[in-house]
């Protein structure tokens, strides 16, 4: 090849001025330092923000949103619809299979929760992290949006269940208030999991020790709760296990709500709502780890 | 839309003095290895500030501090009159920060990746679209902004993150290897928006960066570390002379005028003749997280 023309410089919208100049218009508002938001309006505003990017994410990108349905929908189908025909779990008038919706609405909402300080690992790998610490935002409103943001996915998963629930003949409430009240349940229960993964993932930095621990606590929470089965069949370690896992306040709330079960809804919701304000702060304190 | 007055509003800072950041006897450590022992720094407002030195010789951690994500002693950091220790939320409304990694946000298109950082720095709705508009105009990135920031190429991204970063306004811009992995042309397209918004704004840029070249041609001053300390300060051509009168007085007959990467050796060691440290220069960690970044724009 003969010689090579100069590669022309890329097109450029704007010219480069030579030197400093006065004012220009096309940078006007980037000069004006916006006003800034003060005291406790910064949660909210932060948790908007954070939700507003998940939603933005699920619009681009529905793949998730389907093959997490799958899990859930194979538990109704398959575990839901034997044991409601072995009978062998009392749970008195209630066919097995309603008795399992809320427990798999809790425990789906559960399973995209506790992964999500995968999501902070990545974020932390990939500089998003580091960048929105250097925002005017404090850890914790950072993490509560954070938080908030892994219920948003949590709640769109929950009416999915609900949905497929509803189509296998489960006898759910559609009382529009105790539909609400459930969504808030899983998303107070979903932030709780998700800043106890945010913790966990503050403390070992890596994503394959995350990866690990969530994989080796997801289970243990599921299984040593109401979930799957009342308490009272439980043997006495576990059920004492049972009183200390938050999931069970959230199948509890979800049960008397979306069922008609008997259920202690403010002791649920009081115990919820202190485990998130636990995990917030907790996860917040551990934030810093990874920014270092 | 809002007609702003175009001109910065002079934040309160403590000191009259008009630096745009101040380091003063700054030291950290990580257990025993100590990354910055005491450096002392000083950024006038409205220059492009160059921060050079090998790996691991601390300006990673030096922009760690700054940026407020190590915590360090009052009095230490100051980012316009104000305390990085006391002051941390008002000292982040006064910066706009891009990392080295590539760190816009795949999932999202690019006019949604600057919407996040004109809500989290509080921008009001009434003005986030026109700023964000702005912003993405500035780096000229208008055309693209609709389109998924997965598709953009790595100067695409670079140019996407320094919108994110401006839709606050900033007054001191800290780019942390900002062309790292990219061909010339796409360093070209990256330095002049740099330019073109410093030209507009009368930003203070403070860039970290490996080409000694970049270094020489877009940067007012210079400061070269070294173990955790400046070792030199100057302009390029400053820097230049103290090695020509450095030869002189070593006897040393090089006929060559150096070049800033002469001088670059001259004061961090080229590694031959000086063993021992070249083992020391950055963790495993960060040449990782440098060779992705690389890998990703490349």
């Amino acid at each position: 090849m003969s010689a090579v023309p100069a590669t022309p410089r890329p097109a450029s919208a704007d010219a480069v001025p030579d030197g400093p100049v006065a004012p220009d218009q096309r940078f006007a508002l980037l000069l004006a330092p916006p006003r800034a938001r003060g005291g406790l309006r910064v949660v909210p505003a932060r948790v908007v923000a954070m939700c507003a990017v998940e939603l933005q994410k699920l619009r681009h990108d529905r793949t998730e949103l389907y093959t997490r349905a799958v899990q859930p929908a194979l538990w109704l189908l398959i575990f839901g619809e034997t044991f409601t025909r072995m009978h062998v779990i009392p749970t008195g008038n209630v066919p097995y299979i309603d008795y399992l919706a809320p427990g798999i609405i809790a425990q789906s909402a559960m399973f995209i929760a506790i992964f999500y300080g995968i999501m902070i690992i990545w974020e932390r790998d990939s500089g998003v992290l580091t960048k929105l610490l250097v925002t005017p935002t404090p850890r914790a409103a950072l993490v509560t949006g954070k938080a908030f943001a892994s219920g948003v996915k949590a709640v769109i998963q929950a009416v999915v269940v609900i949905v497929i629930a509803a189509a296998l003949g489960v006898a759910l409430t559609w009382n529009p208030l105790r539909l609400l009240g459930a969504l808030v349940v899983v998303l107070l229960g979903s932030a709780f999991f998700a800043c106890l993964s945010m913790a966990i993932a503050g403390i070992v930095l890596t994503r394959d020790r995350l990866m690990g621990i969530g994989q080796a606590i997801t289970m243990p929470l599921f299984f040593g709760s109401n979930a799957l089965y009342p308490v009272d069949v439980m043997p006495g370690w576990l059920r004492a296990f049972s009183a200390v896992n938050p999931l069970s306040y959230q199948v509890d709330a979800l049960r008397g709500l979306l069922i008609g079960t008997h259920a202690h809804l403010l002791a649920d919701f009081a115990v919820l709502t202190v485990a998130a304000l636990l995990g917030i702060a907790a996860a917040a304190s551990l934030l810093g780890r990874l920014a270092r | 839309m809002t007609t702003s007055l175009p001109h910065h509003v002079e934040p309160a800072g403590r000191s009259a003095d008009g630096a745009a950041l101040s380091c003063v006897d700054l030291h950290y450590a990580f257990g025993a290895t100590k990354a910055v022992d005491g450096l002392d720094l000083r950024v006038e407002q409205g220059e492009v500030f160059g921060l050079l030195g090998p790996n691991g010789a601390g300006k990673t951690t030096t922009i760690r501090a700054i940026t407020t994500l190590l915590p360090v002693p009052p009095g230490v950091v100051e980012v316009f009159g104000h305390d990085a220790a006391r002051q941390k939320m008002a000292v982040r409304r006064l910066l706009g920060y891009v990392p080295q990694q590539l760190s816009a946000d795949a999932g999202l298109t690019g006019h949604e990746n600057v919407a996040l950082f004109a809500r989290v720095f509080d921008v009001p709705r009434r003005e986030r679209a026109a700023r964000v508009a702005q912003a993405l105009d500035a780096v000229g990135l208008t055309d693209a902004a609709q389109r998924s920031a997965g598709t953009y190429s790595g100067g695409m991204v670079r140019r996407l993150e320094l919108a994110q970063a401006l839709v606050s306004a900033p007054r001191l811009l800290i780019l942390d290897e900002p062309t790292i992995g990219m061909d010339p042309i796409a360093r070209d397209s990256v330095w002049e928006r740099i330019s073109d918004i410093r030209a507009g704004t009368g930003m203070t840029v403070l860039v970290t960066t490996h080409s000694m070249e970049e270094a020489d041609q877009r940067c007012d001053r210079l400061a070269l570390m070294h173990r955790g300390r400046v070792r030199a300060l100057g302009t390029p051509e400053e820097l230049k002379a103290e090695l020509i009168a450095h030869r002189r007085e070593s006897g040393d007959a090089d006929p060559r005028p150096p070049s800033l990467e002469d001088v670059f050796r001259h004061f961090a060691g080229s590694g031959l003749g000086d063993p021992g440290p070249d083992e020391q220069r950055g963790e495993f960690s960060d040449v990782r997280r440098t060779r992705h970044t690389a890998s990703r724009v490349g």
